[in-house]
C-alpha cells in the first residue's frame, strides 16, 4: 500500500537530511504510528506521501503508484485517494461543519445531491449528529477535529494520514479521536499517524516506527512509545 | 452547479477588492483605447495610401531655355520608358489657367504672375508609384529637365505625421498596459491570499488545478472585458464627437473612417483585454498557488 525505498530528503539550506536512507513498507489496512522527537523527520513522511515535497533520493510508492515520477497534473487526482488530518484542523471558519465537509466533495466535482446524501452520514459516523450547522468557533477542539476527520474520510480514501491529530487536544478528547481513527481503520482504511503522544501510543498497541535524526531506529508490531 | 460556483466566486472576488478592480479596469480601458486608436489609424493610413497613390503623379518641369530638340527627346524618353503608365503635357498657358483657378481667392497674387513665369511640364503616372526612385534615376540626366517632383514625397510627409501619432499612441498603450498588467497581478495575489485557506483545503482534498485557478483567472478576464468595452465606448464616442463633429473639415481630406472598422475594434479590444488578463493571472497563479 505504501512503500518507501531508500528515501532521503534534504531540504535546501539544511545541514543534514530530514530523512536519511529510510525504507519502510506498510500493508493495506494497517495502523502505523510514526514517533520521534520534534525535528526527527516524521512529518516529512506525511509530506512525501502527499507529494507536497519530492524526495532527494529514493522512491515513494503509494497505492501502487510511484509518486516520485508522477506528473504534476496527476497529483490532484492522486490525492483524492488519501485523506488527511492535521494538528490545527484546517477548517474554513466561515462555513458550518456540514459546509466544510461538503466543500471537500464539491471542489472535486461531486454534486450537491451527493453531498446531501453523504455528508450527514459521515458526520453521524464521527459523532457530530445534530451539530451539522455549527460553525467551527461554536465547536470544541475535539469536535472541530471530528469535522476534519469527517472531511478526510467522506471520500472513502484508501489511506488516512494524520499529522499530530491530538496535538491540540486534552488527553480525554485525544482518546475519543483515537477511537474514531480506530473505527475508521476497521473499515479497511490504512491509517498512518505521526505523533509524540506517548499515552496514546501505549494504549493503542499498534505498529510503532520510531525515527531519530532521520533514521528508523525501531519498527515494532504492537509497540509502545519508549 | 460548478458554473454557478465559479461565477459566484468571480463576483465576490471582484467586489472584495473593489478599488483595485476599478483601477484595473480604468488602466485597462485607457490602454485598450490607445491600442484601438492606433490600429484604426493604421488601417486609415493604409486606406488613404491606396486612395491617394492611385491619383499620384510625377511632375517633370522643363528648363526655361529648353530647345525644341530637347523637348522632342524628352517626349521620346517618356514614351519609351516602361515604367510610365500615362503622360500628359502641360504648356505654360495651361499651367497658367490651372494656376488662376487654384489661386482665384488671391487675385493680387495671380496678377503678379504671367504665363512666362510658369514652367512647361509633363505629368506622368507611373504603373507602380512605388518605383519612383528608379524612374527618377532613369530620366534625371535627360537634357532640358529642370526638376522632377514626386507628389508621393508630399504625401509621405503627411503619412509620417500620422505614423508619429500612431507610435505615440502605441507607446502610451504599452505603458498603460504594463500598469494594467501589474494591477492584474497584484489583484490576483490579493485574491489568492484572501482565499488561502480555501485553496489549501482544495489542494489537500485533490481539487484539480483548473478548478482552483479558474475563479481567479476569470476574475481577471471579466475585468479585462469590462475595460475593453469601456475602451470601445471611448473610441466610438471619440469618433462621433471629434471626427464626425468638430474636425469634420479634416475628415474630408482624410477619407472617412468606415463604421465597420470602428466596430471591428470591439472584438479586437475584447480579445486582447481578456487574453492578456487571463495570461497574466495564470502566470501570477503559477507563482502563488504552487501544487
Amino acid at each position: 500500500m505504501i512503500q518507501l525505498e531508500n528515501v532521503t530528503k534534504t531540504y535546501p539550506k539544511a545541514s543534514r537530511p530530514s530523512l536519511d536512507d529510510v525504507s519502510v513498507g506498510i500493508e493495506k489496512g494497517e495502523f502505523v504510528f510514526f514517533i520521534g522527537p520534534s525535528g526527527s523527520g516524521k512529518s516529512t513522511i506525511i509530506k512525501l506521501l502527499l507529494h507536497e515535497v519530492a524526495p532527494s533520493r529514493g522512491k515513494v510508492v503509494v497505492n501502487a503508484k510511484d509518486v516520485t515520477t508522477m506528473r504534476s497534473w496527476k497529483i490532484p487526482h492522486f490525492r483524492r485517494s488519501i485523506g488527511c488530518v492535521f494538528q490545527d484542523f484546517r477548517l474554513l471558519p466561515n462555513r458550518t461543519a456540514y459546509e466544510n465537509v461538503a466543500f471537500a466533495l464539491e471542489v472535486i466535482g461531486k454534486t450537491k445531491a451527493v453531498a446531501r446524501r453523504v455528508v450527514p452520514e459521515v458526520l453521524e459516523l464521527v459523532g457530530l449528529g445534530g451539530k451539522e450547522h455549527r460553525y467551527p468557533h461554536e465547536l470544541s477542539g475535539g469536535e472541530q477535529q471530528r469535522v476534519a476527520v469527517a472531511r478526510a474520510f467522506v471520500n472513502r480514501p484508501l489511506i488516512l494520514l494524520a499529522d499530530e491529530p491530538t496535538g491540540n487536544l486534552d488527553p480525554d478528547t485525544s482518546i475519543e479521536i483515537m477511537r474514531l481513527l480506530d473505527r475508521i481503520n476497521r473499515t479497511g482504511t490504512t491509517v498512518v499517524m505521526v505523533t509524540h503522544d506517548s499515552n496514546i501510543v501505549n494504549q493503542m498497541r499498534r505498529r510503532v516506527i520510531e525515527i531519530e535524526s532521520g533514521r528508523i531506529v525501531r519498527d515494532q508490531a504492537r509497540g509502545v512509545y519508549g | 452547479m460548478r458554473f454557478k460556483y465559479v461565477l459566484n466566486e468571480v463576483l465576490v472576488g471582484l467586489w472584495r477588492n473593489v478599488t483595485m478592480t476599478i483601477a484595473m479596469i480604468i488602466t485597462m480601458s485607457v490602454s485598450l483605447t490607445m491600442l484601438g486608436a492606433s490600429v484604426l489609424m493604421y488601417m486609415q493610413v493604409d486606406q488613404m495610401k491606396n486612395y491617394y497613390y492611385g491619383e499620384i503623379e510625377v511632375s517633370i518641369f522643363l528648363r526655361e531655355d529648353v530647345t525644341a530638340a530637347q523637348r522632342a527627346s524628352i517626349e521620346q524618353v517618356l514614351s519609351t520608358n516602361p515604367l510610365v503608365a500615362e503622360k500628359t503635357y502641360e504648356s505654360r498657358e495651361q499651367a497658367y489657367e490651372k494656376f488662376q483657378v487654384l489661386w482665384r481667392d488671391s487675385p493680387d497674387f495671380v496678377k503678379s504672375v504671367t504665363p512666362d513665369s510658369l514652367p512647361e511640364s509633363w505629368r506622368v503616372k507611373l504603373k507602380n508609384p512605388e518605383q519612383y526612385a528608379e524612374f527618377n534615376a532613369q530620366i534625371e540626366g535627360t537634357p532640358g529637365i529642370q526638376d522632377i517632383v514626386d507628389q508621393r514625397e508630399l504625401l509621405d510627409k503627411v503619412f509620417k505625421i500620422f505614423n508619429a501619432i500612431q507610435v505615440m499612441a502605441l507607446v502610451v498603450a504599452g505603458f498603460m498596459a504594463l500598469a494594467a498588467l501589474l494591477l492584474v497581478g497584484n489583484t490576483i495575489q490579493v485574491a489568492a491570499y484572501s482565499k488561502r485557506r480555501e485553496v489549501a483545503v482544495m489542494k489537500l482534498v485533490g481539487a484539480s488545478n483548473w478548478f482552483i485557478q479558474a475563479p481567479f483567472v476569470l476574475e481577471a478576464v471579466v475585468a479585462g472585458l469590462i475595460g475593453a468595452i469601456l475602451g470601445f465606448v471611448f473610441i466610438f464616442v471619440g469618433k462621433v464627437v471629434l471626427l464626425d463633429g468638430r474636425l469634420q473639415a479634416l475628415t474630408n481630406v482624410l477619407t472617412p473612417i468606415p463604421d465597420g472598422n470602428v466596430w471591428l475594434m470591439l472584438p479586437l479590444l475584447a480579445g486582447v483585454g481578456a487574453g492578456v488578463s487571463a495570461i497574466t493571472a495564470w502566470i501570477t497563479l503559477r507563482f502563488y498557488l504552487k501544487v
